[in-house]
Order: C-alpha cells, then structure tokens, then sequence
C-alpha cells in the first residue's frame, strides 16, 4: 500500500501530469485582466503604435508636403485631410502619425537604454555591496542632485539638436531611478529563504540568478519601465515645444503642441488633435504601469 | 542636530561642485567657441577677445578662474545681452520666477495635502475614486497642454482673466499660470499624501486615540497629519524642481519676463554663459532647497537623526 503510494508520488513527480504551478506572470496577467483601465488603455496603446506608423504610409498625403490650396483647413472627410491641415498647409493627420512616431520611438529608446544601464549598475551596486556598493549609489545620490532638464538644455544648445542625441541624454536622467530601484530589489532578495534555499540544494549561482533572483527583480523593473516611458515621452515634447528637441520638417507630438498652441484660436484643430493623442498615451502608460503593479505587487494594495 | 546639517552640508558640496564641473567642460567640449560667428574676425581681433575672456590660457587654468569666480558669485558677462552681466539678468528675472514658483508650490502643498486626506478617509468610495482620477489626469496631461487650454477658457473664452504678460505681478495675472504650473504637483502631492495617510490611518497609535473617544477632527489634526505629512516634505525637494522646470515653459507660453523667459531665449541664440549661469543658478537653488527640506525633515523625525 504505502509502496504504491509512494510509486505514486514518484510517478507524479516524474510524470509530464505533474499540476502546472502557476507562475508569478500568470498570476498577474490573471489579476491584471480584471484590471479594466489597464486592459483598456492596453489595448488603446496597441492600436496608438499601429496607426502611428502604419497610418503614414497608407496615407493620400506625405508629413512635410505643402497643400498650397489648403492652408489652415477644418478637419474634413471628403478631401482627405482628416484632421485638417496646419498654418502652412501640411496635412495634420499624417504630422500627428509621424510625431506619434519620433516620440513612441523616444519613449521606448530612451527608456531601453535607462533599462540598460540602471539594471547593470544597480545589480552590480546590489550584488558586490561593501565600498563598491557605496561608492556607486553616492554616485548616483550626486547626479541625482542634479537639475537634469537644464543639463540636457544646455546639451541641446552646445551640440546642436540631434535625436540621437535626446535619446541618450534623457536616457542618462532616467537610469538613476532604475538603479536605485534595482539594487534595492537585489538587496533584499539576496537575503531572502528562497535564495538560501536554492543555494543549499546546491544550485548554481548563474541559475540562482536567472531562475530566483531576475524574476523577482523583472516585475519591478517592468512596472517601472511603463512608467518610466511616459515621463520620457514628456520630457522630449517638453523640450520640442520649447523648439530645443526635433527640428522641421520632422516633428513630435511637442512640437506640433506647440506649433497648435500659436494657431488655437483661429485653429483649434491643430492643437486638439495633437495634444489629445499625447495626452491619451500617456494616460494610457501609466494606467497600464499603475495596473501593472497592482498585478504584480498584490500586497500593495 | 548640528553633527547631522554639517553632515548634509558636506553632501551637498560635491554635487554643486560637479554640476559646475560638467557644465563648465560640456561647455568647453562643444564645438565651436562662443565667437565663432558666421563673419569670421580677424585673428587679431580674435587674440584680443580670447585674452579678454580668458579663453587664450590652459583649460585647467580657465576652469580654476571659473570656479573661482562662480564661488564668489560671479557668473561672467553675457554673450547675446551686451552690457549684462548674467548676475544682472539674473536679478532682474529671479524675483518675477521666485514670485511664480511659491505661489504654484504653495497651491499644491495646500490643495494635493487636502485631497489626498480627504481621498484616504473616504477610501474606495466615489470621491476616493474622483480624487485620483483627477489626479491621473494631472500627471499625465502635461502643463503645457493645460496652459493653452486654460487661456482658451478662461481669457479667450470667458474674458475674465488676461492671457498673459505679467503686469507687475497683479493676480490676475498669475492666477492661469500658477493653476497651470501646481496642477501636476497638486496631483503627485495627493497622491503621496492619500498613501501615507491611508498607512497612518491604520496604525495603532490612532487606534488609541480613536478609542479614547477623540473626535474625529482631533485625531485627524493632531495625531494623523504630522507622520502623514512626511512623505509629502519629502517630495517637495523633486517638486521643487518640477516647479522651476515647469515654470520655464510657464514664462513662454504667457509671456512672464521672468528668468526661465531668459533662460530659453539664452538656449534659443546659444548665449553660453547665460544658460550655463542660470544652470548653475537653478543646480544650487535645488541643492541648497533640497538641503533645508533634509534638515526639516530631521526636525520632525527623529528617526532621521539617529542615523
């Protein structure tokens, strides 16, 4: 009897019935779901990338070509301008699309590379502790102190505005709170039972890390990336609407603010559209990055 | 108390130093000199004006002489604004900034401390749900988009309020710009402060107090708004920031001669020394600010010192 019991247990443990665990993601694509502002706002954000750079191309009319007959018109469905055109005759639709463009890809560069380099460093701060640790965060305590947006300003002026250029530096202002994050996080998991009781069961450090120490740190660092991305999104249009960031005949959801907020009052379209679509994606990314660690941090709630 | 403000003190330093540090050599490392001109100057004349500012010595040598003046508060001439010193301009745009930023910073301490309490003491009911709402809204619409807005309502529209210009510091025309300018702190502030109270509000210290038989507005006042407010003090050092940053599109956006108005105008024609001024200005503004809110924060947490 026990035998077969025990055969049993065997049996299940080696078997492929094994019961699926369900893992620290699916609990939280489950908790996630019931989420409805961040399923939705998930889902306009989707819709937000698709049309941003698929719309352009499908589009009768190009980003920078001049409608001599159509300066300033209302937003009309039967000449094709949808959204009406600007103060020189360019098409708003497509302006809006392309600018949508230059500031998603801002957004989703800038914060790969704050990814980058906050997790590198914050891991390695974490991991080593003592002096190295110490003196990498005093580091990061002094640049923090820093007023960045007037660093990067004057960045813009001495170099000239490039894109590139916007991507590093807003990349360099926001790796600080990813460092700080990430240590934090490996601080405290490199102390907890489940770390030590891989390693008495004698698994391998590279595996302890993979397996046990990033999971836990990812769902941190995943909540903050969605939030991280809005605030670069906001830091590029702040500096395109002060006419620091992309220069013409490109364009980002900023500048075409800014370009709106000049022609409001004859034109209300040129700052309507611009300014909703920027408002809607970053009210979308955080209710997504508020869900987000909702869902993968339950016992803040 | 005086071990732990020297202390802080001695943290400080190295950031101003840095700051100065960077900017100087962001500056020197950028192509192109500050007379390089579209007219090429005669390489006499270009000698003079090199040995006049300095710019003929070894690199270290100038760094020293910057620091050395930055130290004693002298930020150098003005390339754009001839006759000005950047100390001047300084002057003349500061007070009208300085103006502005209180007033936003103490419309969103007071309204955000107030929403968020209120939020917190009525969690999860409608306006619990109406406070953040509005304050999401707050974060995510940027203030440049609200400007625009507002003047489209309230001057444009409604006629009651000017659209812009400054006016001597009249409150009419502040009233748009500050609302513009406090309205994403009022929502972090709110925020902040309905987390902390939700955690106090739990606590067993006001447990006490509730089951003595305080009432209601005593227990709120007298034990709950002190520790929930902490968190809060210590947001206003990033909220500092936000403001002054915020304020430079402000200027623009309603033509307030203040000095982020200067700032961006500086940034605009390349004027170097009056944008690596006011940087340096603005750094140690918010390194000092930061350093007054570490010794307040001291003073009313103990915990704090102890460290």
């Amino acid at each position: 009897m026990s035998t077969n019991a025990a055969n049993a247990i065997t049996e299940t443990l080696d078997g492929d019935e094994v019961v699926q665990g369900r893992s620290l993601w699916v609990d939280a694509w489950r908790r996630l779901r019931r989420n409805k502002a961040a399923v939705t706002s998930l889902v306009i954000l989707g819709a937000m990338l698709l049309i941003c750079f698929i719309g352009p191309v499908l589009a009768p009319y190009s980003f920078d070509a001049v409608d001599w007959d159509k300066v300033a018109t209302a937003p009309s469905l039967s000449d094709g301008h949808f959204f009406g055109t600007d103060a020189v005759g360019r098409d708003l639709f497509v302006r809006t699309l392309v600018g949508g463009q230059i500031s998603l890809l801002v957004g989703i560069v800038a914060t790969a590379v704050s990814l980058l380099i906050g997790t590198a460093w914050g891991a390695t701060a974490g991991y080593m502790g003592g002096r190295v640790d110490s003196v990498m965060m005093r580091i990061v305590d002094i640049l923090y102190a820093l007023p960045f947006m007037f660093l990067v300003i004057l960045l813009m002026v001495l170099f000239g505005r490039n894109i590139v250029l916007i991507f590093v530096a807003i990349g360099a202002i926001t790796w600080l709170d990813m460092a700080r994050i990430v240590r934090g996080q490996t601080l405290s998991l490199k102390g907890r039972e489940f770390v030590e009781a891989a390693q008495a069961m004698g698994v391998s450090t590279r595996n302890i890390i993979l397996r046990h120490v990033v999971p836990n740190l990812l769902g941190v660092v995943v909540v903050y990336v969605t939030l991280t991305i809005p605030r670069v999104i906001l830091v590029e249009s702040f500096l395109s609407f002060l006419g620091l960031g992309v220069q013409e005949p490109s364009t980002s959801w900023g500048a075409l603010v800014n370009e709106g907020a000049r022609e409001m009052e004859s034109s209300w379209w040129t700052l309507a559209f611009p300014a909703s679509f920027l408002a809607l994606t970053l009210f979308c990314f955080n209710f997504v990055g508020d869900g987000l660690r909702d869902a993968l941090d339950p016992k803040d709630r | 108390m005086l071990s732990f403000a020297f202390k802080r003190l001695l943290a400080a330093i190295p950031t101003l130093l840095v700051l100065i540090t960077l900017a100087f050599f962001m500056m020197r490392l950028a192509p192109g000199g500050p007379f390089d001109l579209e007219k090429p100057v005669p390489p006499e004349v270009r000698a003079n004006l090199d040995a006049a500012y300095g710019l003929d010595k070894p690199l270290i040598i100038q760094y020293a002489n910057y620091l050395g003046d930055v130290l004693q508060g002298d930020l150098g001439p003005s390339f754009q604004y001839v006759d000005y010193t950047v100390n001047e301009l300084i002057a003349q745009g500061f007070p009208v900034s300085l103006k502005l930023g209180i007033s936003a910073m103490i419309v969103a301490v007071l309204f955000g401390s107030m929403f968020g309490m209120i939020a917190a003491m009525r969690q999860n009911t409608v306006s619990d749900y109406g406070v953040m709402t509005v304050a999401m809204t707050g974060i995510s619409i940027p203030n440049f988009v609200v400007a625009p807005l507002l003047i489209l309502g309230f001057a444009v529209g409604l006629g009651w309020l000017p659209a812009g210009g400054w006016n001597g510091g009249a409150w009419q025309n502040i009233v748009l710009p500050v609302v513009a300018l406090a309205l994403p702190q009022v929502a972090y502030v709110a925020r902040i402060m309905r987390g902390s109270m939700i955690e106090v509000l739990r606590s067993n210290y006001l447990r006490t107090a509730r089951a003595k038989g305080l009432p209601v507005r005593q227990v709120i006042l007298r034990h709950a708004l002190k520790p929930a407010f902490l968190p809060v003090l210590s947001y206003l050092g990033p909220a500092t920031a936000g403001i002054i940053t915020g304020s430079v599109v402000m200027e623009q956006i309603f033509s307030i001669p203040g000095l982020g108005r200067f700032f961006v105008q500086g940034a605009l024609n390349r004027d170097y020394t009056l944008v690596l001024g006011v940087v340096i200005f603005y750094g140690a503004l918010i390194i000092g600010f930061n350093f007054l809110v570490d010794l307040l924060y001291s003073v009313l947490d103990p915990k704090v010192r102890a460290q």
